[in-house]
């Protein structure tokens, strides 16, 4: 599949975001951090500023952005409607907590009752973009049960290592944090893996000489090539369900995004457990500078290492 | 709404004739010609005198050859939209511009409210959907909607235009939803099936398969039977003369 860059930075940024935003509901609510105003505000502010960015830049590959309001009207059927529909309806808990947290308005059950609130709604958004390409049956690399969970493994794990660089900036400690932080990647890195292991052994599904019937006229042993193409340039069909990655070019970015995503923010956030301030910040900023590379590369994977079924009537043997 | 209809009254569809097929792609063409001007018009065309021509079209026409041990043959294969009863180009669709008519099940895109996400095109095994770039909408098989059922054509022109278009007859057009109708009673006949079944969008549109040839012989028959080496003048009567000499003075 064609690797739409607007769609990387979507999915990645909002990811992110929502991670954030969750880790900040379930520390504040638990009081495992305190409440101060300036840190609220700008955690807040990044963890929003990330997703709405993200959902604007969502919608900068359609063909009329200025229609994007009518994707809320199918969430019955469709995943997408779904994830729009949420993603909108977890600004309102999310800016309310944020509103009462930094001016102090409300109580302790009110809060906590937001944070539930926003925690769920995040949980659900980011489930939603995960279905969108889990429930592709058209792409055996996508409709795998653990890929909505892969989704929420990696928004949390980027969300924290974002988190913990924000309490290191801010000089709050918090073991639980630092904890949680390699909790989080060590889980996204297991569920990832598992995902990379699970594509290279799935094998494919369908031949050409099934896709278009074509083994009834010589029975099995018929095998179809392709003589002439229908059109002599490339059509949309190919240019973007037709994207091939060097399996071995596939195999060095994954190498990379397991250093990036998770081997090298795991080092640094042990580094941050010395309890050197100056060691923390410089950890902190690796990690997040390595996790950010690391999940746009992990992205960029997901889409051009997924084979579409179409391609078997170009000419690919199997998809 | 993207939700699927229960029950569609009619199944209209296509059956494509493999045997008989010649990839002439004048169904291809043909479906251009109407459809650029049509409900789903225009299908613009991106350099199209240029080094990189490409466009939206409707319906590709793929040639293989299909080869075994011993035997090896040429099979035209045409492929578009195939009107699925229950395809998920509908149910993904987050805007409800991708629907399946309840009279006729034919599934078609509305190009005032798709935002062209694409995602239909992801979602479809067949590659019928084809995103116009200049449009930035969507575009596939309307079944020629705005032929079908246009009462200011003659009778013999409410077909698809591609059905109008073949000139071996090897695409049908009907009601598959009504075993008694011709395109049903051939797909009976002839074992009719559907591509990629495993899917379980149950696709409307049938293929009636290839017939093997007879391996070597076929066109040793025909040499037998056709001399070719006769010269084709001796069999002219006076009226082809005729023909032939005023052809010849009105070309000048």
């Amino acid at each position: 599949m064609h690797p739409s860059y607007s769609v990387i930075f979507f999915t990645t940024a909002s990811g992110a975001g929502y991670g954030l935003l969750i880790l900040l509901c379930l520390f504040g609510a638990l009081g495992l951090i305190p409440v101060e105003p300036l840190f609220m505000f700008t955690s807040f502010s990044i963890a929003l500023g990330l997703v709405t960015f993200g959902l604007i830049s969502s919608t900068f590959h359609l063909g009329h952005p200025e229609r994007a309001w009518r994707a809320f009207s199918q969430w019955k059927t469709s995943w997408l409607s779904r994830e729009g529909g949420a993603a909108v309806v977890s600004f309102i808990p999310a800016v309310l907590l944020a509103f009462g947290w930094i001016f102090s308005v409300g109580d302790e059950q009110l809060w906590s009752f937001l944070s539930a609130l926003t925690i769920l709604a995040a949980i659900v958004t980011i489930y939603c973009t995960g279905m969108i390409y889990a429930s592709l049956r058209t792409i055996r690399q996508w409709n795998l049960v653990l890929v909505p969970y892969v989704y929420l493994a990696l928004g949390l794990a980027t969300g924290a290592v974002l988190f913990q660089f924000l309490l290191i900036l801010f000089g709050v400690n918090s073991g639980w944090s630092l904890g949680v932080t390699l909790f989080l990647l060590s889980v996204a890195l297991v569920l990832k893996h598992l995902y990379w292991h699970s594509i290279d052994s799935l094998g494919t599904k369908y031949t050409a000489e099934a896709a278009t019937g074509l083994w009834r006229l010589f029975g099995p042993s018929g095998k179809i090539t392709p003589l002439d193409p229908p059109h002599s340039t490339p059509n949309f069909v190919m240019r973007e369900m037709g994207f091939k990655v060097a399996r071995k070019h596939a195999l060095k970015l994954r190498l990379y995004s397991y250093l990036c995503l998770f081997l090298i923010p795991i080092l640094m956030i042990c580094v941050a457990l010395l309890g050197v301030n100056w060691l923390s910040v410089i950890g902190g900023l690796i990690a997040l500078g390595a996790v950010s590379i690391g999940v746009i590369l992990e992205r960029w994977l997901f889409f051009a290492e997924a084979t579409h079924t179409v391609n078997v009537f170009y000419g690919m043997e199997a998809a | 709404m993207t939700s699927l209809p229960e029950a569609t009254n009619k199944k209209l569809g296509l059956v494509i004739d493999l045997d008989i097929c010649v990839g002439c792609h004048a169904c291809a063409t043909s479906c251009k010609e109407w459809n650029t001007s049509g409900y789903s018009g225009p299908l613009t065309d991106q350099d199209p005198y240029g080094k990189d021509p490409h466009g939206s079209w409707l319906n590709r026409v793929h040639s293989y050859e299909v080869v075994s041990e011993t035997q090896s043959q040429t099979v035209h294969f045409p492929r578009s939209c195939l009107h699925c009863e229950e395809p998920d180009c509908v149910t993904v669709c987050p805007t409800g511009a991708s629907y399946k008519r309840e009279e006729d099940g034919i599934v078609l895109v509305n190009p005032d409210t798709c935002i062209g996400c694409k995602l239909c095109s992801w979602a479809c095994p067949y590659g019928a959907r084809e995103y116009d770039l200049d449009q930035g909408v969507m575009k596939k098989c309307t079944l020629c909607v705005d032929r079908i059922y246009n009462e200011t054509l003659d009778e013999v022109d409410r077909v698809p235009a591609c059905v109008r278009a073949c000139p071996t007859g090897a695409r049908h057009f009907g009601d598959l939803g009504d075993p008694t109708s011709d395109v049903s009673k051939l797909v009976e006949e002839r074992s009719g099936y559907d591509l990629l079944p495993e899917f379980d969008y149950k696709p409307v549109n049938k293929y009636l398969p290839p017939r093997a040839r007879k391996n070597g012989l076929a066109a040793a028959d025909v040499k037998q039977e056709i001399p070719l080496s006769q010269p084709q003048q001796n069999s002219k009567s006076a009226m082809d003369l005729i023909f032939s000499w005023a052809d010849k003075k009105l070309s000048r």
